[in-house]
């Protein structure tokens, strides 16, 4: 993975040093706390319901074990043990002190990590796929540009005061398993007849209570003009996005408002002008950052070793977590493996501190030292050899970490909601809790299959419910917690928001809902078919009918 | 509230008094001037005839296009920040700078705090207006210098000569000196 150099180094510990003076300067009062708002949001505290919260960059998702080490170390010292991986492949601390953060940072520096821009109107942490560089599908490694990205979004001079939050995914699969479709700009690499490997730029995408699939502005950038292309969509957002209604604020209003054509025209004209000029990554540089990502020093392997045959003809615990939990890779006698951090009736995404020293002993023992944070708010091991999974199940399972339901339906993505957050109207992780409960078998939850299941507990959408083919939004209806149900939703290539299945329920009768949603989906489906392609195939109406029957 | 000038030589406060004036308010006959757009437009004879500095305040949301074509008549044009919030002007100032070419004074007004200078000196800004902070302490020319001199480094290429920090790993990698 990327290494800091000196100036990287001092980039961060200058930071330190400027948020320790905001700090000081907010304690002392010469910031109002009006003032001070934005410069704490620019570095990832947010005051929630209860306490300041912390949220600390993982560029991209990836994670050393010794910087895991650090995150379980930071749990320990400054919060309550535990922490939180977020859907944008970031970590949040829900009890940190103010007056302690200036100490959290520094020690987040000694490890190659800050918090800068976790937060704030300014462009966010780069997300890219939890499985890049491994996955067979892939076009090219995205992980160079999501650093290259890192560094030219960190400070911006110019895009650092936008009308919104901003956020970038880059992905390299054929799969698109970064949500390139829900973002403000989604990057995917893809390769032109002519064989050359660029970029497809899409646009304003997103979520929120205007949710939008993400429209494709250009259909190949070539990688020396990037970033003039990224500055001219940039610049175009910051003069004339909306400023006055900060829920007309993201891009995506901007591009429905001048269509799709219009907004494409004002880039063009802008990039015109500054198209491939001194704002590009020099090549060498490029090359520089990539040599990073190089690939490790592989063994000689075969895939499904004889070893791996045998103990999952043995343990059909471990047969049914290597089914769900182990991803193939690209280098053959190796394997990409998800720890999930959704234990029946767990929250969703979080670890303990003595979890994330124990996933950084595994990823030293068995995965070369490296981990990534997915969007679904799991943890993965990206090069684990195929006759080692055994043992490093067997080391998960004495962890509690060897759920086996990656993509099942009880591998939910929740956002904090009512618990923690200023924002929500309805609380998420106890719903997550009783839907995981309810579906715990884990040899029905195969059965079942493949299924997203997403809970957001406002109309802000954190929880991503618009995209889960399984959604849920808590409103609040007249001082009490409602869900309502969306089918349909989709969060890949194929991008669809999910269809709102009639009024709203109380949190039983979502989980019921979601039994009858099930039931009708186990009925319908064509052999082979997952949960997505027979709600395609027959629509929303056998369910609603359904849930409505059952009501 | 010291408006300073960032010269070759340093961060220089400057002694002249200037007015900054609304859509009604009345031109005073002597004194310097920042006028807004729509007077300047419908007055810039009488405006530019006056013995005493004149240069002209663009809001938010008024473009760079808006006073292209006087650039070579105005030695002072001030983009406001209604709110340190409102980034619109950082990139009016680089399409003022890199586009139209404006060398003149380009000066930051309104909600200018410590904590935005580099960004506003890094996108084409020659002169702050800074806004004293609320508990009342006083803004010096030291305080500009301390926040001017925060970040030693820099990722991006953007209107300030200063070089990026590919550039640096460059000269750095051919054996010279960062």
């Amino acid at each position: 993975m990327y290494r800091y150099d000196e100036f990287d180094h001092q980039v961060v510990r200058e930071r330190v040093a400027e948020f320790s003076d905001q700090v000081a300067r907010r304690l002392s009062g010469d910031l109002s706390e009006e003032q001070f708002r934005p410069l704490r949001l620019m570095n990832g505290v947010y005051l929630q319901l209860h306490a300041y919260m912390l949220r600390v960059a993982v560029p991209y998702g990836e994670l050393t074990s010794g910087k895991m080490r650090r995150l379980a170390h930071i749990a320990r010292v400054y919060d309550r043990g535990y922490g939180h991986f977020t859907t944008r492949q970031n970590i949040q601390f829900n009890w940190p002190k103010l007056s302690d953060i200036p100490a959290i940072l520094r020690e987040l520096a000694e490890v190659e990590m800050h918090a800068i821009q976790t937060s704030g109107n300014c462009i966010r942490n780069v997300t890219t796929d939890a499985f890049a560089g491994v996955a067979a599908d892939e076009i090219e490694d995205p992980r160079p540009w999501a650093e290259v990205l890192r560094q030219w979004s960190t400070f911006h001079p110019e895009f650092t005061y936008l009308p919104r939050k901003f956020k970038i995914a880059i992905s390299g699969g054929a799969q698109d398993r970064a949500a390139t479709f829900f973002h403000d700009i989604g990057i995917r690499l893809v390769r032109a007849e002519s064989g050359d490997v660029g970029f497809q730029i899409i646009v304003g995408g997103g979520m929120g209570r205007t949710p939008r699939v993400g429209r494709v502005l250009n259909g190949f950038v070539a990688k020396s003009e990037i970033l003039s292309y990224l500055e001219a969509i940039l610049r175009v957002y910051n003069l004339h996005g909306r400023r006055d209604n900060k829920y007309k604020a993201r891009i995506k209003i901007l591009v429905d408002a001048l269509t799709l054509e219009g907004f494409r025209a004002e880039v063009d004209a802008e990039w015109d002008r500054i198209r491939g000029s001194v704002v590009e990554v020099p090549a060498e540089e490029v090359e520089r950052i990539g040599a990073y990502f190089a690939d490790p020093d592989w063994q000689a392997l075969a895939d499904n070793p004889p070893e791996l045959a045998a103990a999952r003809s043995r343990s059909a615990a471990f047969n049914g977590w290597v089914s769900a939990n182990v991803m193939a890779h690209r280098v053959p006698g190796y394997a990409a493996v998800t720890v999930s951090l959704k234990p029946v009736g767990g929250i969703p995404g979080d670890a303990t501190a003595d979890q994330m020293d124990a996933l950084a002993d595994f990823a030293d023992r068995y995965s070369l030292g490296a981990l990534r944070v997915s969007k679904e708010q799991n943890i993965v091991l990206p090069f684990v050899r195929q006759d080692q999974l055994y043992a490093l199940w067997q080391a998960l399972v004495a962890e509690g970490l060897a759920t086996a339901n990656k993509g099942l339906i009880s591998d939910i993505i929740a956002c904090p909601g009512l618990d923690y957050c200023a924002l929500a109207n309805a609380r998420s992780i106890p719903l997550a809790q009783m839907i995981s409960e309810r579906f715990s078998d884990i040899a029905r939850q195969h059965d079942i299959g493949e299924v997203t299941l997403n809970i957001s507990g406002c109309i802000n959408a954190c929880g991503h419910h618009h995209v889960g083919n399984i959604g849920i939004l808590g409103v609040d209806k007249r001082g009490e917690e409602s869900y309502q149900l969306v089918l349909g939703g989709d969060a890949t290539q194929t991008a669809a928001i999910g269809d709102i299945a009639g009024p709203g329920f109380t949190a039983e009768g979502v989980v019921d809902a979601i039994e009858t949603v099930i039931g009708v989906y186990l009925a319908q489906r064509q052999t082979g078919e997952p949960f997505i392609d027979t709600y395609r195939r027959i629509g929303l109406t056998p369910f609603k009918e359904a849930i409505n029957a059952a009501r | 509230m010291p408006l300073v000038k960032l010269t070759a030589a340093g961060i220089e406060p400057v002694e002249t008094v200037w007015t900054r004036l609304g859509g009604e308010d009345a031109v005073p006959a002597t004194g310097a001037v920042l006028v807004p757009l729509a007077r300047w437009q419908a007055e810039k004879d009488s405006l530019l005839a006056r013995a005493d500095a004149v240069g002209v305040w663009l809001a938010a949301g008024e473009t760079a296009d808006s006073i292209s074509g006087d650039l070579d008549r105005l030695t002072v044009v001030a983009l406001d920040f209604p709110a340190f919030s409102d980034g619109r002007a950082y990139s009016t100032a680089r399409l003022l700078r890199d586009r139209f070419g404006y060398r003149g004074e380009l000066r930051a007004i309104g909600d200018v705090l410590l904590d935005q200078l580099i960004q506003m000196v890094r996108t084409g800004f020659d002169a702050l207006d800074v806004k004293a902070p609320v508990s009342g302490a006083a803004v010096t020319v030291e305080t500009i210098q301390a926040a001017l001199s925060r970040y030693s480094l820099v990722y991006q290429v953007a209107h300030d000569p200063r070089p990026p920090v590919s550039a640096l790993r460059r000269r750095l990698a051919a054996g010279g000196q960062a």
